[in-house]
């Protein structure tokens, strides 16, 4: 699937829920079942520190395609991540470092990726982009 | 909504009544009525402040202190007014000793700064503890770089309270001035500032306290403590943002070079020489925040009128009933232990982080605070990223209690 078809699947998937609690359920199961990163890169260089929690990303290329792994110490932060790389991982450097990612907005998250909420996820979005932005350079 | 059992033991303190006056708590967050229990980081506003500052507006604005017409001296009147009622408020000999500045980091950065510079030296030292706001050390770490001074720091005890034991042993000769708060805004421990007092006195040192959290729930009479510099903010204590109030003795402040230069707080000015003008406006360079001043005196005007001592037993008794009811919960801890705490309660929920425990009472309308307080040093201490910080102010209730124990209840039933 594109990146643009996998936010159209969430966004519909988030239409189910009219209650924030609801949403909320379902983030922190996203964030329960997030395949854990590889404690070896669980490292200082992996590490993006926002000021309210944590976030580890590592990515590898694989076939062309990049394929993030990431952890946070926060569980809804690591459920924000699973939908990231859910719509990320997989794909082409080309259309990563060029994504609109617009369901983040639909899905009525937008909060957490504000620079005052300081969660480290807006960093890692960037990274992600900054990875597709490099491979892409050099491929 | 239903009258509680404390609103009815209280009858000093009519808290329907007053809750009527903060317009903000009649809002929604996230669709629900707001409780709000953030007054620690900045407090709600009755409408006695914004009207007052609407009124300055509207009928009494001028530049102070300058003008030979009438709008000139009211507003001047108004913004000298107000200066009286803090100096009342904290019972200071004189109202020269009150400075204006824009908060308590203004206040303490002055004092840091002007303090430093004169009385600093190489080889000096500066105690602080290890429950300051940042506010409260990187002021003293500035300056203490720049005169090639240290600083010393006062631990703390697991229950978050000041180990006195090795105060006494940092006091030495070296020691020119201690630089504590009174009430701690991560842990809500109300400090020893008597006793840091006497014991500093006895040396000679002078002590500069941060009030920041402790003005808005108690009777503070700096005549009383003997401090030598007490600062806070007028927004945690009902009023506006923006304005402060720096306490200091008048045999420092006389010895300490101004701050900030420029207008107001010149007596003569020349290319070879400029005099400074009197106590307090050497230390207020430039326009003030004449508005600000006004809508702080309307606030210490209000807690005047209930008085502090029963906002601090309102407050306290809040304390007591969220301390209880939130023990309940199972794996809940508190950080703060001490016998002498005002309205703060930090908590964590097992290993639930803070983040994930903040944002799901938010969704229930329920604001309290996370992280680690600007407290670094202090959460590292306990070895924790940040907690869960509720605080209390003169509007709240045990409805506001309830929600946030069924808050935190129904949060850590999702993230467990
Ligand atoms: C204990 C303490 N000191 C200092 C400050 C800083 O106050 P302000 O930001 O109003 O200058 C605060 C506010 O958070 C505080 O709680």
């Amino acid at each position: 699937m594109t990146i643009n078809e996998i936010q159209d699947e969430i966004i519909g998937e988030f239409a189910f829920f009219d209650d924030w609690m609801d949403k909320y359920e379902y983030i922190i199961e996203l964030g329960k079942d997030l395949p854990l990163i590889n404690e070896q890169y669980k490292t200082e260089d992996h590490l993006i520190k926002g000021c309210q929690s944590l976030v580890w990303l590592h990515a590898d290329e694989k076939d062309g395609k990049v394929q993030f792994t990431a952890d946070s110490d926060a569980i809804i932060t690591k459920g924000l991540i699973a939908l990231m790389i859910r719509v990320l991982s997989d794909q082409e450097p080309a259309d990563i470092a060029a994504a609109d990612l617009y369901f983040i907005n639909k899905i009525g998250l937008q909060e957490h990726l504000s620079p005052t909420r300081a969660n480290g996820l807006l960093s890692m979005v960037k990274q992600m982009k900054m990875y597709g932005l490099a491979l892409q350079a050099r491929n | 909504m239903n009258k509680t059992a404390t609103d009815i033991a209280n009858p000093v303190l009519d808290i329907q009544k007053i809750r009527a006056d903060f317009p903000l708590l009649e809002r929604e967050m996230n669709g629900k009525p707001i409780v709000f229990l953030d007054s620690a980081a900045s407090s709600q506003k009755p409408r006695q402040v914004i009207e007052a500052m609407d009124e300055y507006y509207r009928q009494q604005h001028a530049n102070v202190h300058r003008g030979v017409y009438q709008l000139s001296q009211e507003a001047t009147d108004a913004f000298e007014r107000a200066r009286e009622l803090v100096r009342a408020f904290i019972n200071a000999p004189t109202d020269k000793e009150i400075i204006f500045t824009r908060g308590t980091t203004e206040g303490i950065n002055l004092v840091a700064s002007s303090f430093g510079r004169q009385f600093l030296r190489e080889g000096d030292e500066v105690i602080v503890s290890h429950l300051e706001h940042h506010s409260n050390i990187v002021p003293w770490q500035l300056i203490c770089e720049q005169q090639g001074a240290s600083l010393r720091v006062i631990p703390v005890t697991e229950s978050g309270e000041f180990d006195m034991a090795a105060f006494r042993e940092l006091l030495s000769d070296r020691t020119k001035i201690v630089a504590v708060n009174h009430v701690s805004n991560a842990l809500g421990t109300v400090n020893p500032v008597e006793e840091i007092i006497r014991e500093a006195h006895a040396r000679d040192i002078p002590v500069l306290l941060d009030g920041a959290q402790a003005i808005p729930h108690m009777k503070v009479d700096v005549q009383e403590l003997d401090v030598d510099f007490y600062a806070f903010s007028g927004h945690k204590m009902l009023g506006p943002t923006g304005i402060g109030i720096l306490y200091g003795k008048s045999k420092w402040l006389e010895a300490m070079p101004p701050y900030h230069g420029g207008g107001e707080m010149i007596h003569t000015v020349s290319f070879e020489k400029t005099t400074y003008a009197e106590l307090p406006h050497k230390f207020e360079a430039g326009t003030p925040d004449i508005a600000g001043a006004v809508g702080l005196g309307a606030a210490v005007e209000y807690m005047m009128e209930i008085g502090p001592d029963v906002i601090g037993q309102h407050e306290h008794s809040l304390l007591e009933y969220a301390t209880a009811q939130l023990l309940e919960i199972e794996g809940l801890k508190i950080y703060g232990t001490a016998d002498n705490k005002a309205g703060v309660i930090s908590f964590l929920v097992e290993d639930i982080h803070p983040y994930d425990l903040g944002t799901l009472l938010d969704k229930q309308g329920i604001a309290v605070r996370t992280g680690h307080h600007c407290a670094q040093p202090l959460m590292d201490r306990y070895g924790i990223p940040g907690t869960v910080r509720a605080s209390f102010a003169v509007y709240n209730n045990r409805e506001d209690v309830d929600k946030l124990v069924a808050g935190v209840k129904r949060a850590v039933n999702m993230l467990r």
